[in-house]
């Protein structure tokens, strides 16, 4: 049909960028998915489960990673960054870093066998460091591409010059301690960002009592406690003894719409406190939530009759006011304090387990990202976008999806995805 | 071809430690052997590793194998890359099987090795009597025609047939009323930067001078027949019948404003909706200067117990806009909740307080009530009723479906749920596709959303349609239901079964028909049928019932 068409740069291999990608690989476009990470997959498989449907994440997320490794149309760069951009829309130049993995893609066939062998213990990213994994590893169990990686940060071969129990057990000779850092240059009509974002540190928030005390988690930690693959098997436990909690409480806005920190509004925490509430009580119906909100926000399809389910059938308490403090009695178990506002009496509440919904920042490199790129950003780091075609950026030739450009749930990412699409084609071909 | 001639391959993957460390892999694939027609078998580390695709081509080849199953993790994920594989080596790919021994056993059994393994040499086995059974199949191709129908012509239908056009589409525009621009005619600026609407509804003079869009105004759609690639939408356009053909169609219907009448001494002069105080500021006609808003009148209830998305900033935008214009005005907003997702809604919301717009929340057990010279509302922080002197109220209502929306979904044979909306095929992953193939939904007429929000999904449910019109050919599944005429009794029962209307009744006949091109092969039609006149390719009755027996011992 179409001849020489331009190809596409997705940089971001979460939901938004493979929503973009297969929808352009669908509509005869090639794609260069760039990817930071060993896997594609981002946030969304960390999480247990999504709402309103309370669907697995992984279950649904799978068959997508899948769909997108063998895509003839799809170029996927793991382990990937852009370092420069030169050039105009129809024809940018782009320059990427691929790190080297110390494993070879075609030979690795995932057997396992070195992760079984591999002496190091290092804080697990992916189970938010709940557990510990080895120096070479998988991202996740369901990770694409399904192949090993080393972590030259942790490695002893790389820190010590030393070990390289892999290499010998390895049956397929897939180690490569030589393979380098390759520079590889790509020349593409338009390019998407879908970088996602970054998880709130409530260290900073020292009256919630975050790091200080074992059972105050955050939502995505609560997301692995209680996920089948996670780090307790799909047992909810509770950190600090192991007990199954029958208490919880959720605070929403941790981080958002607080003048100190953020104050945006994280869009998602209101419903997926919920989530998690419902979530909880499935595994254990004897448990009872609270969930401490300023407004609810639930605006989306179905979510107001979510809300309402939650209290109705999932023993779910929304009380209506920001917590000033957290504290701890001598079983480890967090104390609430809040001002009631039906009496504006200060009063406290005891938990087994207190759950932060930390808000969503943009990522760490996004002010460097945007510098290479040339494109604006806002207040906080968040791509620009133009406020009547959402998925455009300040750069013609350059389009925006996901939480890169302000804080969304899912099915708004997967919208903006193949908005971006639509927007990415349109260039292409008028070029 | 006869029982002798039936040679199957059986391939058992230990998939890593995943299978081989739970399941003795090598009994298996001795197992195997034993069993009818298997005449050769084998265990790779990895069967989806380039070297176990190898050998599964190399051995059709080299032991003239005519059915293969691989057991393995899941056909979700991998039976289309196996059944390529067997299609590279000259085999039908629907003579593969796929023998699930990781997910529904190794992983379910892991504590309990010996009974996993024997429980594996059943879902052999009964693979085994399945494959001998199995059929060549062919995938059928579908031409295309390379054109959308856009349904509505507000800035969802807009915006979308403007980006396929742009991709070099053409598109019909089908538009009920004299002219383009929906709701956004009416509107006066929009929030978040109080943008003259007039600016983003300029959009009408490029999609109508486009010379890909051809646009329908004061039409009617009659008829809907077709299928994805294949649509043809019979429009009434000034007495005149239109057949418009196009391979898919996006729905941009829109939404309307709840009537505000009868909702809190509604009047039309001291007490209107917000849409009214909309065209007053358009004017530039507004005098009063005590105005309170009152939110989710007439939703969040009992009749409607859904959120209409646009309304907290739709009151925030108007409220702003009047304090700009009179900063001495007095302005309450009565809520439940501001609904101000986001970074820049949020800011929005800052910037209301800042300009010393009043909130009051509510609660709906006590809402406000409008008295002769002022507006009293319960407030809990403060637990008592406060009063407002008002000159204005302002009523925000929500969004409802559109009263011809169950007419249009009915043609269109997709669903609505229960306020009418339009309903995607999956909330979360799917948000402007429909089960059905071909059809797209965005806008309002899935759900309430602003003019940025809708073009956002007007954007995508354009892409989604291009991923249909740029192909040439569709192919579609091979493995459908296929009615027995002499069996069929014409009880409709598969019709109101099928979740993506492929059967429909042979008006002459009184038999169903199913479009082999719509069907996906789920099966439901044959398990509802009461004269079993339904098979399902590649799950026939007979090969089911060949692995049951085999299950329960039988031959």
């Amino acid at each position: 049909m179409e001849e020489k068409l331009k190809s596409v740069m997705v940089i971001g291999g979460g939901i938004a960028g493979i929503q973009a990608s297969l929808d352009l690989a669908e509509r005869g476009i090639k794609v260069e998915m760039i990817e930071k990470n060993a896997c594609i997959g981002g946030r969304m498989a960390q999480l247990d489960k999504t709402f309103p449907t309370n669907d697995c994440s992984i279950c649904i997320l799978a068959p997508k990673l899948a769909e997108c490794f063998r895509h003839p149309n799809i170029t996927l760069h793991t382990l990937s960054e852009v370092k420069s951009l030169s050039g105009q829309v129809g024809n940018f130049n782009v320059k990427i870093l691929k790190r080297a993995r110390y494993v070879k893609e075609a030979q690795c066939i995932n057997c396992g066998l070195c992760i079984e062998k591999c002496p190091m213990r290092i804080d697990d990213e992916f189970d938010m460091r709940l557990r510990k994994r080895r120096a070479i590893y998988i991202d996740y169990v369901q990770g694409v591409p399904s192949i090993m990686t080393i972590d030259r940060e942790n490695c002893l071969f790389f820190t010590k010059n030393a070990c390289r129990i892999c290499e010998k057990v390895c049956e397929r000779e897939a180690i490569d301690f030589d393979q380098k850092d390759e520079e590889i240059n790509l020349n593409v009509g338009s390019i998407i960002l879908a970088t996602g974002y970054d998880i709130f540190d409530p260290h900073s928030i020292e009256s919630l009592g975050y790091g200080r005390y074992p059972n105050v988690v955050t939502a995505l930690e609560f997301e692995r406690l209680i996920c089948a693959s996670g780090p307790f098997g799909g047992h909810l436990k509770r950190p600090s003894d192991k007990y199954e909690p029958k208490k919880l409480a959720f605070i929403n806005c941790v981080g958002s719409r607080d003048i100190k920190n953020n104050p945006y509004c994280s869009s998602c925490c209101c419903m997926y406190t919920t989530k998690e509430a419902m979530i909880a009580y499935e595994h254990d119906n004897k448990i009872k939530t609270s969930i401490f909100y300023i407004d609810l926000r639930a605006a989306g399809k179905g979510f107001r009759e979510y809300i309402q389910r939650g209290e109705n059938e999932y023993a779910i308490t929304y009380i209506k006011g920001k917590v000033a403090k957290i504290l701890e009695d001598d079983q480890k178990n967090p104390l609430i304090i809040y001002e009631d506002i039906n009496t504006s009496h200060v009063k406290q509440l005891k938990f087994d387990l207190v759950i932060l919904a930390t808000s969503m920042v943009p990522k760490k490199d996004a002010l460097s990202l945007a510098k290479i790129l040339g494109i604006e950003i806002d207040d906080y780091n968040f791509f620009k976008a133009n406020s009547y075609q959402p998925q455009k950026s300040s750069k013609e030739g350059v389009f925006l999806c996901g939480t890169c450009r302000e804080p969304m749930d899912i099915p708004n990412s997967v919208i903006d995805a193949s908005g971006a699409a639509a927007k990415a084609a349109e260039v292409i071909m008028r070029v | 071809m006869s029982d002798d001639d039936i040679r199957i391959g059986v391939f058992i993957c230990h998939c890593g430690t995943n299978i081989g460390g739970v399941l003795d892999i090598s009994e298996l694939t001795e197992y195997a052997k034993t069993l009818p027609n298997v005449v050769y078998s084998d265990a790779n580390l990895y069967t989806c590793s380039e070297v176990g695709l190898s050998e599964i081509r190399n051995n059709i080849k080299d032991n003239n194998l005519n059915r293969v199953i691989v057991a393995s993790c899941s056909p979700r994920t991998h039976e289309p890359l196996f059944r390529s594989t067997c299609q590279e080596a000259g085999l039908n790919p629907y003579l593969f099987e796929m023998v699930n021994i990781r997910d529904q056993d190794s992983w379910v059994h892991m504590k309990e090795p010996k009974k996993g393994t024997e429980k594996a040499k059943d879902l052999i086995r009964m693979g085994v009597y399945k494959a001998s059974l199995l059929e060549p199949l062919e995938k059928m191709q579908v031409g295309i025609i390379p054109s959308a129908i856009v349904i509505g012509g507000g800035i969802a239908g807009m915006n979308s047939a403007l980006n396929l056009a742009n991709q070099g589409f053409n598109v019909s525009l089908i538009e009920k009323e004299s002219e383009l621009g929906g709701l956004l005619r009416y509107l006066n600026k929009l929030y978040p930067t109080n943008e003259d609407a007039s600016n983003i509804l300029e959009t009408r003079n490029l999609v109508e001078n486009h010379k890909k869009i051809d646009v329908y105004k004061s039409a009617v759609i009659e008829k809907i027949e077709g299928y994805v690639g294949n649509y043809k939408v019979v429009i009434c356009q000034n007495k005149k019948t239109i057949e418009i053909e196009a391979g898919a169609i996006i729905v941009a219907t829109g939404a309307i404003p709840l009537s505000p009448e009868g909702y809190y001494d509604y009047n039309g002069k001291t007490i209107i909706s917000q849409l009214e105080l909309e065209d007053i500021l358009k004017k530039n006609e507004l005098t009063a200067n005590n105005i309170t808003m009152i939110q989710c009148v007439g939703c969040r209830n009992e009749e409607r117990k859904y959120c209409s998305n646009i309304c907290c900033m739709t009151a925030l935008k108007n409220a702003i806009l009047i304090k700009e214009q009179n900063p001495d005005a007095n302005v309450n907003i009565i809520f439940r909740d501001i609904q101000t997702q986001g970074v820049t809604y949020e800011a929005y919301y800052r910037i209301a307080r800042e300009k010393g717009i009043l909130f009051i929340k509510y609660v709906p057990e006590k809402p406000p009530v409008i008295k002769k010279d002022q507006i009293e509302v319960y407030n809990e922080f403060l637990n008592q009723v406060i009063g407002f002197p008002f000159d204005l109220v302002v009523l925000s209502m929500p969004l409802i479906a559109n009263k011809d929306s169950e007419h249009l979904a009915k043609m269109l044979k997709v669903p609505l749920e229960e306020n009418n909306f339009f309903l995607e095929a999956h909330v979360k992953l799917r948000p402007v596709d429909f089960a059905t193939d071909g059809v797209f939904v965005c806008g309002s007429a899935h759900w309430p959303a602003d003019i940025s929000e809708s073009i956002s999904q007007s954007n995508a449910a354009a892409s989604r349609a291009s991923t249909i019109l740029s192909k040439e050919m569709l192919e579609v599944e091979g493995s459908t239901a296929e009615v027995n005429s002499e069996l069929c009794v014409g009880c409709e029962a598969c019709i109101k079964m099928c979740p993506y209307s492929a059967i429909y009744k042979d008006e002459d006949t009184d038999i169903v028909v199913v479009n082999k091109v719509v069907c996906k092969g789920c099966g439901v039609c044959g398990a509802s049928c009461p004269q079993n006149a339904i098979t399902i390719h590649h799950f026939t009755s007979d090969q089911l019932i060949a692995e049951i027996v085999t299950y329960g011992g039988g031959e």
